[in-house]
């Protein structure tokens, strides 16, 4: 047995680990499955319980077989399910092409994307991940292998279906084409919520991506300011002359250290932090490498651990636009109580994709980083979750640790019809997670 | 299951009528269970009309201590309401009074088959059931009565001893499992069950128990000692020389 947590290293539970190298022994592991069933296991990135199964099997899917290949005429990749965003970037990107879509780190696989149906920075003009896919091949409970396309209702239980449909094998997706590995990126401040609603709503379908940072702890009139990111993937032209266009070599990472003091982030340093943040961000405009443009957090390996053992909850919700009220409210309660959050990001979403299951909807949606161990936490998130709820809104199961199941039917209102497709899918409730018994998904 | 802030979804509650099993229940509903199952002997539906009210789905079993050989059926009945049980409180016993359990030997043993002899069935079959699902708390009711057994009343306080032993071995052949044991040891608790007693020093109340029930599940202790200065008192008891300690007088 070994213990295993989310990337938020709260709640950990013993599972048997596996891991296959091939499909066959994938549906190996299938056909043998304990009573308390199995789970697909990727990077780690999902923040609580989705790739945990306590007292089950969880299958280990990133050290199998990569295999990919790139139709050059049309962009559309085909990927092993194992396979990380960050080796299909350095496989990808000097031959001209861009994943569709990254979340804030690249260290998820293909599989694990699927399965939460990601978004990033581009979700105002892209959607999420799901959007993008031709095909996905699931190995369903009864071991057989499945190719399923976008007219499937298992194919939409299965994006956002948090890996309780089948094993995904394989997608197949559509890349962007890209000029060069840089980004022509600008940053702009804002004074205040309104200021940062308002110019997110005004600039945002100028760029491809954006995102802003919210100083959570600036109070009063400067409630709400923040730090714009706006970027495109530059052309060749905007690169000085002699550089290679399409070179990508992330930065070799920096690991943090393997234990730090419960407490370490505290009011103090993260006030500092954002207040360094806010004051070091000048207005400009410049080229910056796809890494640190997208994957600012991938620099440091492990900078979860810096949390310290209790770990942290990362909070991610959407409200509707014009549920504007409720983002402000939970904001300004969040300020007032001075909750302590590391990185706070807000993005506006554009149109979501049919996965039942999945996250996104047009509106706007705020994620926080919370270390755990603050007293009255567990009751102000679950206020927060009434109030979402209310506006027609969500929380993010990939992110989620702590969610009730009895709002989970109010935020996705499709779950009936999802529990419906994957009961005949998989009627002996092979594919079982925390997250799962959790919330009674 | 016990989800990243300390909440829990499901408990099974051994004792079901417990005035402090009650109000441990009762501390985790309001921290956001919602599945409860109150195993209790006799027709005791009537006990969890508060706990629905409270918003949690309720199933009553029925439930005798002196039968080890339905303990097993009982957990299995629960974990079928409830999925897996995050939480068992094993909170049943009797107090029983000493003079009349030394008059009457054949109480005494009865006493003990509940307070002792019932809780190594049920405690077993429940942490079966916790160590398969891979997590849960079995929660066992001891006593700083068993901590250091008192002339006064010796036969409640061995049968305490007893199960506070079990609980802790229980805890450690659990260890690594993902399944735990906590042993909870409250002083004088006011309630029903010491109804007419005049409290001994540092008393406290079901709800002060409970407190500490929610507070230590969170924190996932091992020992809780309500109220938690008692810790430090047994250290001191403990050394105190027999001829003194048989003379305590409660």
């Amino acid at each position: 047995m070994t213990f295993l947590t989310g990337w938020g290293r709260t709640a950990p539970s013993p599972a048997t680990l596996a891991a296959p190298r091939t499909t066959a022994e994938l549906a190996a592991l299938v056909a043998a499955a304990p009573p308390r069933g199995l789970i697909a296991r990727g990077l780690g990135r999902s923040y609580g319980d989705a790739a945990q199964n306590a007292g089950g099997l969880v299958v280990d899917v990133a050290g199998m077989e990569a295999r990919w290949s790139l139709d050059p005429e049309t962009g559309v990749v085909t990927a092993s399910a194992g396979m990380s965003l960050h080796d299909l970037m350095l496989a990808l990107v000097p031959l001209g092409w861009f994943v569709p879509v990254t979340p804030g780190t690249r260290h998820v696989t293909v599989g694990g994307a699927v399965a939460a149906d990601v978004h990033g920075k581009n979700h105002h003009v892209d959607s999420s991940f799901g959007a993008h896919l031709r095909s996905l091949t699931l190995l369903t409970a009864d071991g057989t292998g499945h190719l399923l396309r976008p007219g499937d209702d298992l194919f939409w239980a299965t994006v956002g279906g948090m890996g309780l449909t089948g094993l995904v094998t394989e997608a197949s997706f559509a890349c962007v084409p890209v000029e060069t590995s840089r980004m022509s990126v600008d940053v702009e401040r804002t004074r205040d919520l309104d200021q940062t609603l308002e110019r997110m709503t005004a600039t945002d379908d100028r760029h491809r991506y954006t995102v802003a940072w919210i100083d959570l702890l600036a109070r009063g009139p400067r409630m709400g300011r923040s730090v714009l990111t706006r970027g495109d993937h530059a052309r060749r032209e905007e690169l000085p002359r002699g550089a290679d266009p399409l070179a990508f070599a992330p930065a070799a990472r920096l690991s943090a250290p393997p234990w730090a003091p419960g407490g370490l982030l505290n009011g103090l340093t993260v006030r500092a932090f954002n207040q360094a943040w806010y004051a070091k961000s000048r207005e400009r405009r410049v080229i910056q490498d796809i890494a640190p443009f997208f994957h600012p957090l991938d620099f440091v390996d492990g900078w979860n651990r810096v949390y310290g053992s209790r770990g942290f909850v990362q909070y991610q919700f959407v409200v509707p636009f014009g549920e504007e009220a409720t983002l402000r409210r939970v904001v300004s309660r969040l300020s007032a109580e001075g909750v302590v959050s590391f990185l706070t990001v807000l993005k506006r979403f554009g149109a979501g994709t049919p996965g039942m299951l999945s996250f996104p909807l047009p509106g706007w949606t705020l994620a926080l980083d919370i270390p755990v161990g603050r007293a009255g936490l567990a009751g102000l998130l679950r206020e927060f979750d009434e109030w979402v709820a209310e506006a027609g809104g969500r929380v993010y199961l990939a992110k989620d640790a702590r969610m009730r199941a009895e709002l989970l039917p109010v935020m996705y209102p499709r779950l009936p019809e999802w529990r419906k497709i994957r009961e005949s899918a998989d009627p002996g409730e092979v594919f079982r997670s925390d997250l799962a018994r959790r919330l009674s998904l | 299951m016990k989800n990243a802030l300390g909440s829990v979804d499901s408990v099974l509650l051994l004792g079901g009528r417990s005035e402090i099993g009650l109000a441990v229940v009762e501390r985790l509903v309001r921290d956001g269970a919602r599945r409860v199952v109150l195993a209790a002997r006799g027709d005791a539906a009537a006990i969890g009309v508060r706990l629905k009210d409270l918003g949690a789905e309720v199933l009553v079993l029925d439930f005798d201590a002196e039968r080890p050989e339905t303990h097993e059926r009982v957990v299995a009945a629960a974990a079928e309401f409830a999925g897996d049980l995050d939480v068992v409180v094993a909170a049943f016993g009797v107090l029983g009074d000493q003079a009349a359990y030394e008059a009457d030997p054949v109480s005494a043993a009865r006493s003990m088959a509940v307070n002792l002899g019932g809780h190594v069935s049920a405690g077993l079959f429940a942490a079966r059931r916790l160590r398969e699902q891979g997590h849960g708390t079995l929660v066992v009711l001891s006593s700083v009565a068993g901590v250091r057994v008192r002339r006064v009343n010796f036969v409640y306080g061995a049968a305490k001893a007893g199960l506070d032993g079990f609980a802790q071995g229980l805890g450690d052949a659990l260890h690594g499992s993902g399944a735990r044991v906590m042993v909870v040891r409250p002083g004088f608790v006011i309630g029903r069950m010491t109804a007419g007693m005049r409290p001994a020093p540092m008393a406290t109340t079901p709800e002060a128990v409970a407190d500490a029930v929610a507070g230590g599940l969170r924190a996932g202790a091992e020992t809780v000692w309500v109220p938690g200065r008692l810790r430090a008192v047994f250290t001191v008891m403990r050394a105190l020389p027999r001829a003194v300690w048989r003379r305590v007088p409660r």
